[in-house]
């Protein structure tokens, strides 16, 4: 508990994740000084989450060294990162609703008497630890009558209550209003003071220089550089995020057509007692062209996708190659020639227990070739899914093995041949290259470069700067709902695109 | 030379059973079939499990084990046992393919039982009142009983699409609402008051009614529960509609993006569902009693036609299987009284299989795809492909 300088209260080195297909981490350096709030900040996909499961106990390293108050630990399971005073708050609470606070903040950890349960001890104890942390909470109010802050607050001193003296909160500032965020910060240096170290997971850079004492950058999963607040600022900070060297646009042969293939006017998503997910878009998408949407994720791309293949309900106008399809339905907006790369190609791309064949054909079985009168040509729908196979070089045995089979690249490479192969003359790509080789995603832009010479138009949603950089010719900027900024690629630089992308040039506006 | 031969026969002999399945999952190369072989052999095994299991529970009740299970094969398989056991597969088989329409969408319709009385009264209220020739009013009658069945599955389509309520729950409450409607209509308007004893529905003229196969023994509605299945397998597993209808069962999410509209493929497979569920009884409608009647017309049977879909996982060929499976050992029941073995060991023997098939084909269907991934993955041993089963 001492808490002396140069004491480090976690140490992370060389750590190297690997799912199928996919680097999550590679070679992560992190030292966390005790009694300290440490930021971890990084965009999405940069890793984050990952090491902090790894720390947490959640999955085993590949490679490397875990320290906890300089003992080497190797966690197995969350539990044991408990038992080592690892504390996580997640994100996404885990309360049960009709429980009181006390209720909840002994679950699982009850102080017993005999068989029953010993509700004054537990009062007493829980009710030191929140006057520690200087909060205060009535705990026999049931959790649902909380608002979120405090619901967080029911979160923190749960995870003290079971001896947590390290605190993983991942991005703690998400789900609440300003002033709810500064009571939060009060707290955590009330607990730093009391000798606890926090690592804090955000993307907010303003949060983050305001409440931490020193801050970790991480990219393309590894760490890049640890900074002092004091001497660094926002703008580099969003620099070391995006990377300081962007890549260059790749030049083209193909023209940009005069004719407009996607033209979006207006388009809001409303969400009840929340604001719009989306808020007045307006895109527009010329044959030939392909337009990039930069935006941390959760800034409503998804529902910008969604509503514009007419899933979710919203207002506006949408055009495809001319044709009003506002109020449509989605069978009828890919006949007018809409493809979609989803975002998640398991929960919404592919039947994974479904052979291949089955696979290539779904959202194409209208088509004539894959009929027989009512019934299903299963022959040709084969040939077809050979044909997809061998031109998008799917590395696959046969056509009929199960798609969990694959690997996640293959899976991905299967899926954008079925949604070029419709001809469509606009394609939605979500994250078409998310968590897949690098050798997948050099194939996949290809292909993607090519439809665009045929005349495709492209909606390219990522969070991958060099994709976006590369295949687009016009970057718009999504923050909040909105979109907030339109650039070229060619001119853009990685402070522009960072402070455009954490709504930097929203506040300073 | 005898070394070798002597190390080969002892790898077999490790290998042993495991050896075995991995002969039976190597050598072909088409998944349906290999699966398809692997499921019926893990659903023998499970008959077989469950079958032990019932032999200690006779045991432990101080029964003869060996005694009843061959007094239910002798009396089982005589000529009319045989034909008993077909009769009383017919209405298995239809309730099982109305679940497992549904059930191929994710929709878990448990509203069979008061779709088919619902449809047994209508289809024998309505069926009194035409005048037809003789083959035309048994069709008549059998399309009124699937139109009510569906009419009354429509009710926890409408409410799940347009509300959100579950069709578990809704089903669940439709059966109990529909047995009251029923006596309400029965009592009020479509009982035959000119029976004092017999209960029913005014009869069913005799061109309403449908000619048995093997007079008194099995009736026509046999070949009409075989048709069913068979249209259900064309339907669910070859036509357009069922690709469309399977992809929303396999991954809802994928089948929303690709234009397949989950509200009316929800409405669609319910109305076929309970279109299905309407033959259920029709066997006692059209063959038996000639009309409805409240003590005549069989119950359960919608709850049976669960388990039945369950065995059979949904395939038709499985559904035809397990209601025969079923059929036979529900019309060894009576005999075995006459054994002094208790007839409710069927019912034992019915709920153990269902349940060992359940653990053992999840099981087996388990290790088979992380089976096929590692295949997978190793026949691409030259790439970097590493084959993950997802989770």
């Amino acid at each position: 508990m001492a808490k002396s300088d140069g004491v480090l209260a976690v140490e992370l080195s060389g750590i190297d994740k690997n799912f199928p297909g996919v680097i999550a981490n590679h070679d992560v350096d992190l030292r966390v000084k005790s009694g300290t709030i440490h930021a971890v900040v990084g965009e999405n996909g940069a890793g984050k989450s990952t090491l902090m499961k790894t720390l947490y106990g959640m999955h085993q390293p590949d490679a490397g060294t875990i320290k906890v108050n300089g003992v080497t630990q190797h966690f197995r399971s969350p539990s044991e990162a408990i038992a080592a005073g690892i504390g996580m708050v997640h994100q996404h609470f885990m309360l049960a609703d009709n429980f009181t606070v006390l209720e909840n903040i002994i679950l699982g950890a009850e102080p017993a008497n005999g068989p029953r349960i010993d509700f004054e001890t537990a009062r007493t104890q829980v009710h030191k630890l929140a006057e520690s942390v200087g909060t205060k909470i009535d705990l026999d109010v049931p959790v649902s009558e909380l608002g979120v802050g405090k619901r967080q607050r029911v979160e923190i001193l749960k995870v003290l209550f079971r001896g947590a003296k390290i605190l993983i909160l991942d991005e703690p500032t998400a789900v609440l209003v300003p002033q709810e965020v500064d009571e939060l910060f009060l707290t955590l240096r009330h607990l730093v003071d009391d000798g606890a170290t926090i690592i804090f997971i955000s993307h907010k850079l303003k949060e983050v220089l305001a409440v931490s004492d020193e801050i970790t950058v991480m990219r393309d999963g590894t760490t890049v550089a640890t900074v002092l607040p004091s001497q660094t600022d926002r703008r580099k900070l969003a620099e070391l995020m995006v990377g300081s060297e962007l890549p260059s646009p790749e030049g083209r042969d193909s023209e940009i057509r005069a004719d407009i293939s996607l033209q979006v006017e207006h388009l809001t998503v409303t969400s009840p007692g929340q604001r719009d997910l989306v808020h007045d878009a307006s895109i527009t998408v010329h044959s030939g062209e392909i337009v990039g949407i930069a935006g941390v994720e959760g800034n409503g791309q998804f529902e910008l996708c969604s509503a514009i293949l007419g899933i979710t309900p919203s207002t506006g106008k949408v055009l495809i190659t001319g044709h009003d399809v506002t109020g449509h339905n989605t069978h009828d907006r890919r006949r007018a020639g809409l493809s979609y790369i989803p975002f998640d190609r398991h929960r919404e791309g592919l039947m994974l227990t479904a052979p291949l064949w089955e696979n290539t054909m779904l959202g194409r079985e209208h088509m004539p070739q894959f009929n027989r009168g009512p019934l299903i040509d299963g022959r040709s729908a084969r040939r077809d899914a050979e044909r997809v196979i061998e031109r998008f070089d799917v590395l696959t045995p046969s056509e009929t093995v199960p798609a969990f089979a694959l690997s996640g690249g293959n899976q991905q490479k299967l899926l954008v041949g079925r949604e070029l192969s419709s001809e469509p003359k606009v394609l939605v790509a979500a994250h078409p290259t998310r968590g897949v080789d690098i050798g997948a995603q050099a194939a996949i832009w290809d292909e993607i470069r090519h439809a665009r010479d045929a005349g495709l138009a492209v909606l390219l949603i990522s969070a991958d700067l060099e994709e976006l950089i590369g295949l687009s010719d016009t970057i718009l900027v999504m923050f909040d709902g909105e979109i907030t900024a339109k650039l070229d690629p060619a001119k853009v630089t990685p402070e522009i695109l960072g402070t455009h992308m954490t709504g930097g040039a929203v506040e300073a506006a | 030379m005898a070394d070798e031969n002597n190390d080969t026969i002892a790898k077999q002999l490790d290998t042993g059973f495991s050896g075995l399945l991995k002969k039976i999952t190597t050598t072909s190369n088409a998944g349906g079939l290999t699966t398809g072989l692997f499921t019926l052999a893990s659903s023998l095994a499970a008959v077989v499990i469950a079958l032990g299991i019932c032999a200690v529970l006779l045991a432990v009740t101080g029964k003869d084990p060996w005694a009843a299970y061959t007094e239910i094969v002798k009396t089982g398989t005589q000529s009319n046992q045989l034909l008993e056991m077909m009769k009383r597969a017919t209405p298995l088989m239809m309730a099982a393919t109305a679940v497992a329409v549904g059930f191929k969408m994710n929709l878990f319709n448990i509203g069979v039982e008061g779709q088919y009385l619902f449809a047994a009264l209508m289809a024998s209220a309505i069926g009194t009142q035409l005048s037809l020739p003789a083959p035309l009013h048994v069709t008549a009658v059998l399309l009124l009983a699937m139109i009510a069945g569906a009419a009354w599955a429509s009710i926890a389509a409408v409410l799940k699409v347009t509300r959100g309520v579950h069709e578990v729950i809704s089903t669940i409450m439709l059966n109990y609402i529909a047995l009251s409607v029923i006596q309400w209509l029965f009592e009020n308007w479509f009982r035959d008051n000119s029976l004092e004893l017999n209960i029913k529905t005014k009869a069913l003229p005799v061109s309403g009614r449908m000619p048995d196969i093997v007079k008194d023994r099995l009736g026509g509605m046999f070949i009409v529960a075989l048709f069913v299945v068979f249209l259900y397998w064309i339907l669910v597993f070859k036509s357009r509609f069922g690709f469309r209808l399977r992809a929303s069962g396999l991954n809802a999410g994928a089948a929303t993006t690709s234009g397949i509209g989950a509200k009316k493929m929800i409405v669609i497979a319910m109305l076929i569902s309970g279109g299905i569920a309407g033959l259920v009884a029709m066997q006692s409608v059209v063959g038996e009693i000639y009309g409805y009647g409240p003590n005549a017309t069989p119950t359960q049977l919608g709850f049976a036609g669960i388990t039945v879909a369950l065995l059979g996982r949904h395939h038709p060929i499985g559904i035809v299987a397990a209601a025969l499976l079923f059929g036979f050992l529900d019309s060894t029941s009576a005999q075995l009284q006459l054994a002094e073995i208790p007839s409710s060991i069927v019912k034992v023997i019915q709920a153990v299989i269902v349940l060992t098939v359940v653990i053992v084909n999840e099981a087996s269907i388990r290790w088979l795809n992380k089976r096929t991934a590692e295949q997978t993955a190793a026949r691409l041993v030259a790439s970097d492909v590493t084959a993950g089963v997802s989770a």
